[in-house]
């Protein structure tokens, strides 16, 4: 089957031009960050990109809208990924109306573990420290597919791939025939392709907003170079 | 295992990676609170190494008209009420394998509290501290780094203690496997609120009884400042099921969670934060750093909501004309934070008044005397 390939890009005035530059270069879904103030599971990158953003004045309402703008663009699945905070604020029933009205397949609410909230539809996240039994929890409630963090950290490039992934990929099959999406720290096509070849996916988030800042070309290109490896 | 809610508010809105260790953390604290060898622990460092029970103080002069008394958590060893907490946590990490210490801080009390009881123990320790409270408490700067601590600037968003929070979180989500995170207030997922209180409850103990030994009758009202909320926690756990007693926390006006906040999501707990109608979380302002946090402990916010405690605010400057005022009046240089709760006393509708004096002033030296300059003490 072919593997799976996840950009993530913040919202702001360029997404929707940069979404269609990413699917053209070969991603099969789109995670769309709405920003927060205070992103607790994001390293540097992401964060200062969340800054750039708010300043920018992309708060919930211009997010989105920009997620129905980049739904008329494209045609792959769009999953908002954000915190708890924006949900509260919005309310988290109104929340998920919203952003489904406006072309968004699912949800990521990347501080709200499985155990808060079980109401909300969301695609639920796994770490390297999740036992089974928390897998199993995880697994019978997520959205689609399962996304697996494949470190201890936050997000951002690392060296080498996290060595966790292999483990986790083995304990999350034992408890789910779900696609499997591996996420954080994957940034080359060498990672890519190794993270892709336990996985059935992967998600590449900080790497993809850095190359991003230099436009959509470069962007497209830095997309197919991950592509290639994945489908190599 | 609990719920961890204290009405609506509480919760664990942290990312997955750290549910296990908090998991970890809750059963390590229940089987601590079931061996009587914690609590003999704990009951021994704090009269040999700490220095409790700490006094009540009649202070006659401050306050005409009224019977105030001060409990003297200033008079602890590192000079504030944050030691309780990080010996309490500091033997917990111990039982739980952890050789490593992650904290944030503010004003650097809980910092210095932290860097503490790691040289005590035998733990490494690292300390998250904004930049503009490195600049503004700098005493507490030094004293860290002489006690082998750590001490990490961040340099990002407001410099204060809401991104050292962030930042101490982020480290321990990266080093959760060998680190235990070191919280300072009774704030954060569950069950870190309900440790804290627990760990604070000796002041309100001891002050229960100290005033029941010198009046022979309860406080009609007890007061304590509140940042993230832990010397008021601790000293209402001591009052707060006797209904007649009065409980006020009393919050920097420019950082009043309770006072004007709306109910949100930050640092893991869901509680009244300071933040605009899209949930961004909004900068807290105030003198003292110790207040200066755009959230709250999610039990006040229940004390709150049930009418039990109630929350006013007090600016700037009644904090400094109240600093001055007990320096000159009783010979006590408080910390700014319960500066702030000694700026209530006056107008309260209580005559026998109790009040948690949580720090001492020395770490505050330096900025109030560049903010009174020119102006007569
Ligand atoms: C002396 C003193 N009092 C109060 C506080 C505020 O914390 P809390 O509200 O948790 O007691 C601090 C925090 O640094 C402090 O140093």
């Amino acid at each position: 089957m072919r593997k799976r390939l996840s950009i993530y890009l913040m919202c702001g005035p360029e997404t929707p031009a940069l979404a269609e530059a990413a699917v053209a270069g070969g991603a099969d879904l789109l995670e769309l960050g709405f920003p927060f103030s205070d992103p607790l599971a994001d390293g540097p990158v992401i964060r200062r990109a969340a800054e750039r953003a708010l300043a920018q004045g992309m708060r919930t309402a211009a997010c989105l809208d920009c997620l129905a703008q980049v739904r008329s663009r494209v045609e792959v699945p769009l999953v908002p990924m954000t915190y708890a905070s924006l949900l509260e604020a919005h309310g988290w029933d109104a929340f998920a109306r919203d952003a489904e009205a406006r072309g968004a397949t699912s949800l990521i609410v990347a501080d709200l573990p499985v155990d808060e909230r079980p109401e909300l539809r969301r695609v639920q996240l796994v770490a390297p420290t999740s036992t089974d039994e928390r897998l199993r929890l995880a697994a019978g409630s997520t959205d689609g597919w399962l996304y697996l963090v494949t470190l201890t950290g936050t997000t951002g490039p690392r060296a080498d791939l996290s060595p966790a992934l292999a483990g986790l990929v083995e304990r999350a099959r034992a408890v789910t025939g779900l696609p499997l999406l591996a996420g954080f720290g994957i940034s080359t096509p060498e990672q890519a392709r190794a993270a892709a070849g336990l996985a059935d996916g992967i998600v590449v988030g900080s790497r993809a907003v850095e190359i991003a800042e230099e436009g959509p070309d470069a962007l497209s290109r830095y997309v197919a170079s991950l592509r290639q490896a994945i489908d190599a | 295992m609990s719920s961890g809610l204290y009405g609506a508010y509480g919760g664990r809105y942290v990312p997955e990676t750290l549910i296990p260790a908090l998991d970890e953390l809750e059963q390590g604290w229940q089987d601590a609170l079931a061996d009587e060898a914690y609590a003999a622990e704990l009951a021994h460092l704090a009269s040999t190494y700490a220095g409790r029970p700490t006094p009540l103080t009649a202070a006659e002069r401050f306050a005409p008209g009224k019977r105030l008394y001060l409990k003297r958590e200033d008079l602890l060893y590192t000079g504030a009420h944050k030691l309780n907490n990080a010996l309490g946590q500091a033997v917990l990490a111990r039982r739980l394998g952890k050789g490593r210490i992650v904290a944030e801080t503010g004003a650097g009390q809980h910092g210095v509290a932290t860097a503490t009881v790691c040289a005590r123990f035998g733990l490494e320790c690292v300390v998250y501290m904004g930049s503009e409270d490195m600049r503004r408490q700098r005493p507490n700067v030094e004293r860290m780094g002489l006690l082998g601590a750590e001490v990490r600037p961040v340099e990002f968003g407001t410099k204060t203690l809401k991104e050292a929070t962030s930042e101490a979180i982020r480290d321990w989500i990266t080093n959760v496997e060998t680190t235990h995170y070191l919280i300072g207030s009774c704030v954060g997922p569950h069950p870190y609120p309900q440790i804290v209180r627990e760990l604070q409850a000796v002041i309100g103990r001891e002050a229960r009884e100290q005033m029941l030994e010198l009046e022979g009758r309860l406080p009609e009202a007890v007061v304590a400042c509140v940042g993230g909320g832990s010397n008021a926690i601790g000293i209402f756990a001591g009052f707060v099921d006797d209904p007649d007693v009065q409980l006020i926390g009393v919050e920097a006006a420019g950082a009043a969670s309770l006072g004007s906040g709306r109910p949100g999501v930050l640092h893991g707990a869901r509680s009244p934060v300071l933040s605009d109608e899209d949930g961004q979380i909004a900068d807290a302002h105030s003198i003292s750093a110790g207040l200066d946090y755009p959230g709250v402990g999610p039990e006040h916010a229940a004390l709150r909501d049930s009418g039990r405690a109630r929350y006013l605010g007090a600016t700037d400057e009644e904090a400094l004309a109240s600093f001055r005022r007990l320096a000159r009046t009783e010979g006590l240089l408080p910390a700014l934070e319960p500066a702030h709760a000694l700026a209530r006393v006056e107008g309260l509708d209580a005559e026998l008044i109790l009040v948690c004096l949580s720090g001492r002033g020395d770490k505050d030296l330096a900025e109030v005397m560049s903010l009174t300059t020119g102006s007569p003490p």
